[in-house]
């Protein structure tokens, strides 16, 4: 039987990924955006799976705003990833160090 | 329509007149036979100028209710909104010249500002998590852009790609913190999460404090508290200086309107298990401030590090969690919001016939070029290192009192020797402007509106001290109604 502890522990796991992913890639921005969506989509599992326990529709009601607003971030992210390319010629993460930080 | 929807409509009224008014200039920009960003940018100050109006509106009302809860309208959210609101209007008018003469002057730009105003007027007010979320990332994708608005400089795109990552991350925990809270509390609205997080025997369910800290960290982000500080001093620095200015001032603001919000009414219960976080997050905050801002040349990076120093000390009062200690970061925030501005408008008029400078070494000897810049700047850096009798002092003052009177000793002793050595750089700056021989190339003149943006800012943290009593009690007011809808007045 999958319960609501399966479906938490899932989400954590991608979760995890996720962050791991924007901090351990080395190689590429968009990679980095395919983690921000991964990290969302775990926190979209977390909420159905507890509206579906709990018995209340605010939860989904709450993942269909996040998935909305999910593909306004990603439109914006990659408008920025566009403009940055043609000033750089690449996309790399190392390239992005014109200011140390 | 009914009444209830009608009652609505007029909670919401400013943030409709912002939304609505930002679509018809984008309109008038859009289908303008001729240039049309001069008129647009006088119409969105215009429009912020009229909801902060309306939102003052509000003030002496008691707590209202709209959209099944989900939106809260009070004296605090009133209070925070005005300040919000005419920090935006006063970043459009203080960058109109320099974007125009960086050659960056597009009507979107204001308009994105009254969309990122439109924001944070819904965060100040959010009572769900929903609408708390919606309102944050309405007012973060707005500013991803704005910060990416030199689209030809590499520096400028650069600074927006690394908020936009550094930012939605953080959207990305702290929605993750809010799925957690809701699944443990059955309720996505702040009154009734507040029923469900109450600790026994002072501590409250492992499950419940994990989304807590991941909420904490997606809004200690939005102010730039210390771990979550990374993106502020290259953001600050790539962004072209009149969107920076913007930056420092409004977004912190609303920023820490929520951050207060959410505590107090959702969590205000619960306080054990956050208040060690505050002061953590505070001290952190306040020594990096302090040391990392030292080996700075660059004034805006300067200015970041300040601002990440400020946020540690308006987060000192934050700790004591009492109602002295919200208004007391009310007015801290209100005060240090007049101050950067100020800085910025001085910032601004940092240009030669090269074009715009921003090393600190270019103050060189301002004081005998341009003695009014000079003067503007020596006042409110001394305001920003909290030297009495500016108005700055008084915002320290009340803060570390309220931490004091709440039993927080060490964190104020530490808070007053991170207070001492920021002194350092700042007091560094006028000793540049007033000790060093000045460089050949002269600093051109203060152009009008910043000059005069510049004085009047001046001269209220000047004059702070003769009459500080009105912006007290407004302070107190609001503070008073949030500390009521988190039901701990009585401590």
């Amino acid at each position: 039987m999958i319960g609501l502890t399966h479906y938490l522990t899932l989400a954590a796991i991608l979760f995890t990924i996720g962050v791991f992913g924007i901090f351990l890639n080395r190689k590429n921005v968009i990679i980095i955006l395919m983690s921000i969506e991964l990290m969302l989509l775990a926190v979209n599992i977390n909420l159905v799976a507890f509206s579906a326990y709990l018995g209340d529709l605010v939860g989904q009601v709450f993942a269909l705003l996040v998935l909305t607003v999910a593909a306004g971030e990603a439109a914006i992210g990659l408008a920025i990833l566009v403009v940055y390319f043609r000033n750089r010629g690449g996309i790399a993460i190392e390239d992005v160090s014109q200011m140390k930080g | 329509m009914t009444t209830q929807f009608m009652n609505d409509m007029l909670l919401i009224l400013p943030e409709l007149v912002l939304f609505l008014g930002a679509m018809g200039l984008l309109m008038v920009g859009a289908f303008s036979e001729k240039d049309a960003t001069r008129s647009v940018d006088y119409g969105a100050v215009g429009l912020l100028a009229l909801a902060a109006v309306l939102a003052a509106g509000y003030a002496s009302d008691a707590t209202a209710y709209a959209f099944n809860k989900s939106f809260v309208m009070d004296s605090f959210a009133a209070l925070m909104k005005v300040l919000t609101f005419g920090a935006t209007a006063l970043a459009i008018i203080m960058s109109q010249r320099f974007l125009r003469r960086e050659k960056l002057a597009r009507f979107e730009h204001s308009i994105l500002l009254v969309l990122a105003a439109t924001g944070m007027g819904l965060m100040i007010s959010a009572n769900d998590l929903i609408s708390l979320y919606m309102g944050i990332e309405l007012q973060s994708l707005a500013l991803y852009v704005v910060a990416a608005i030199n689209r030809d400089s590499l520096r400028s795109t650069e600074a927006g790609l690394k908020y936009f990552v550094l930012g939605a991350l953080s959207s990305g925990m702290l929605l993750y913190g809010a799925s957690l809270i809701y699944g443990f509390s059955g309720s996505t609205n702040f009154n009734e999460i507040a029923m469900a997080f109450q600790p026994e025997d002072g501590i409250l369910p492992m499950a419940q404090v994990i989304g807590l800290v991941f909420l904490m960290a997606g809004l200690a982000f939005k102010i730039s508290a210390v771990p979550f500080h990374m993106w502020t001093p290259d953001v600050y620095e790539g962004a072209p200086t009149s969107v920076t200015a913007f930056f420092a001032a409004a977004p912190k603001l609303a920023g820490m309107a929520i951050f207060l919000r959410v505590m107090m009414t959702g969590f205000g219960e619960a306080m054990v298990a956050w208040q060690q976080i505050i002061i953590l997050i505070s001290i952190a905050s306040m020594a990096l401030g302090a040391f990392a801002a030292i080996g700075q040349h660059n004034i805006k990076r300067l200015m970041a590090y300040s601002s990440i120093g400020h946020m540690g000390f308006a987060l000192v009062g934050f700790a004591a969690v009492s109602p002295a200690g919200i208004s007391s970061v009310i007015l801290y925030m209100a005060l240090y919001a007049v101050m950067t501005l100020g800085t910025f408008a001085c910032i601004l008029s940092m240009r030669r016939d090269s074009g715009p400078v921003e090393k600190i070494d270019d103050l060189a000897g301002l004081s005998q070029t341009r003695p009014f810049m000079a003067g503007c700047l020596a006042i409110l850096m001394f305001s920003l290192a909290g030297i009495p009798p500016m108005a700055g002092f008084f915002g320290k003052l009340f803060v570390f009192r309220a931490a004091i009177d709440a039993g927080l000793y060490s964190l104020s002793i530490l808070g007053v020797l991170a207070s001492v050595v920021g002194a350092y750089y700042y007091l560094r700056i006028v000793k540049i402007m007033y000790l060093d021989p000045p460089s050949e190339d002269v600093n051109e003149p203060m152009p009008r509106e910043l000059a005069i943006l510049a004085g009047g800012l001046t001269a209220f943290t000047l004059l702070f001290f003769v009459y500080p009593a009105p912006f007290i009690e407004l302070a107190d007011m609001a503070g008073a109604a949030l500390t009521a809808s988190g039901g701990i007045s009585a401590r």
